[in-house]
């Protein structure tokens, strides 16, 4: 019951983009299509899911074991940056069609904050293995989600006539602002 | 490289023509996460001034030592260590931000702003060049935090800096303090910028 609430809140109370406002780089830079937003929301859900468990055990098993808690942020950005480095010939190798898909996207995410922040708050929390797993599997859904439905307002955005200034960058943070005021609605979901 | 550019040009361009958050809407998450109050803004500014200033001296010092197939992570490297100093110095010398910051103050290291500069400039560039474009670009964002830091908190507290300034019959917008009232201020701030650029540049024209 209780890992069914942390995948709720991970993915839709407290979606990473909407209420702790990670990953908002390819939010706003990926959100034009639905097709590539749907692309780079499975690649970030696939890295999200791997990283939950490789920085728990390195964690765990490296860094309180051994008391070097000040390498966290060194030891965790390292090992993000080569899982999705793995992840790419991984997927290069075993499934070209699906490289084709994800590729572009893979290399943009090791600076995309949302799996920084991941790790951290899972730390910050103390989560075990599984719960990990399945905050990290539920925050790239909740990522996907907020992506998808943003790339389907922008698609209609371009038929319609929006100020000068605004246009870009501005109108997508408002819009953001909108779709986070309508996620809000979901807080009552779950009392914590 | 060879024409001469004088330096406070590289210091002013990062203060409103090439504005990190206004103009190039980079580093987006700390600047929306921890604006809900001015002196937030402040010392998150301070502290990924910091950062950048730090990388920026050393990415440019050793940018002939440095491959160039591994330099992002070199450079991610460089960055985390001085992200570790200054989440220690603000644990260690002012407890109550480093706790409001929370997990942000870590983040700073996949902040697009320091990794972006360090890849454009500070691995082209001198150090002392180098130096006066991450001052530059520090400042500019220290400030676009303050300015969304204080309308937030103007709106959504009724105060500046911890001062009450708006006191007798005022509703305080909560809106402001939560999330979408970042997005939406930092997306009116961003319009507005455009438009008065837009009509700088056509002064210019005329």
């Amino acid at each position: 019951m209780e890992l069914i609430f942390i995948f709720l809140a991970a993915a839709i109370t407290n979606n990473f983009v909407l209420t702790y406002f990670l990953g908002i780089c390819p939010f706003i830079g990926v959100s034009n299509k639905i097709e590539s937003a749907i692309g780079m929301g499975l690649a970030v859900t696939f890295v999200m899911t791997l990283t939950s468990i490789v920085a728990w055990l390195i964690n765990t098993h490296l860094l309180i074991r051994f008391d070097l808690p000040f390498l966290e942020y060194v030891s965790f950005i390292l090992v993000i940056a080569s899982l999705v480095q793995i992840v790419e010939m991984f997927v290069r190798k075993v499934s070209p069609q699906l490289y084709r898909a994800l590729g572009i996207y893979l290399p943009l995410i090791t600076t995309n904050c949302a799996i920084l922040g991941l790790a951290l708050f899972m730390v910050l929390r103390g989560y075990d293995l599984i719960k990990s797993v399945v905050f990290g599997f539920g925050a790239g859904c909740g990522f996907t989600l907020a992506l998808v439905i943003m790339a389907g307002i922008r698609e209609e955005l371009e038929f319609a006539d929006i100020p000068e200034p605004l246009k870009g960058a501005g109108i997508t943070l408002i819009l953001a602002g909108l779709l986070a005021l309508a996620f809000m609605g979901f807080g009552g979901l779950i009392s914590s | 490289m060879t024409e001469k550019i004088p330096l406070y040009k590289d210091l002013l361009k990062g203060l409103w023509r090439e504005n990190p958050v206004l103009f190039q809407v980079l580093g987006m998450c700390p600047t929306l996460a921890v604006t809900t109050k001015a002196v937030f803004g402040l010392s998150m500014g301070m502290a990924t001034s910091f950062v950048l200033i730090s990388s920026s001296i050393i990415v440019s010092i050793f940018r002939c030592l440095i491959p160039n197939q591994v330099r992002i992570a070199t450079y991610t490297v460089i960055i985390a260590t001085f992200v570790t100093i200054a989440d220690l110095f603000l644990k260690a010398s002012f407890p109550d931000i480093s706790r409001s910051l929370g997990p942000y103050v870590p983040l700073i290291v996949v902040n697009c702003i320091i990794l972006g500069r360090a890849e454009a400039f500070a691995s082209k560039n001198n150090p002392a060049r180098a130096l006066f474009d991450a001052v530059g670009m520090g400042v500019g964002f220290t400030l676009s935090l303050i300015l969304l830091g204080t309308i937030r908190e103007l709106l959504g507290y009724g105060s500046i800096f911890g001062y009450e300034i708006l006191k007798n019959g005022f509703e305080p917008w909560v809106i402001m303090i939560l999330p979408p009232g970042a997005f939406i201020t930092l997306g009116l701030m961003v319009g507005l910028f455009n438009m008065i650029n837009k009509k700088s540049s056509k002064k210019k024209v005329c």
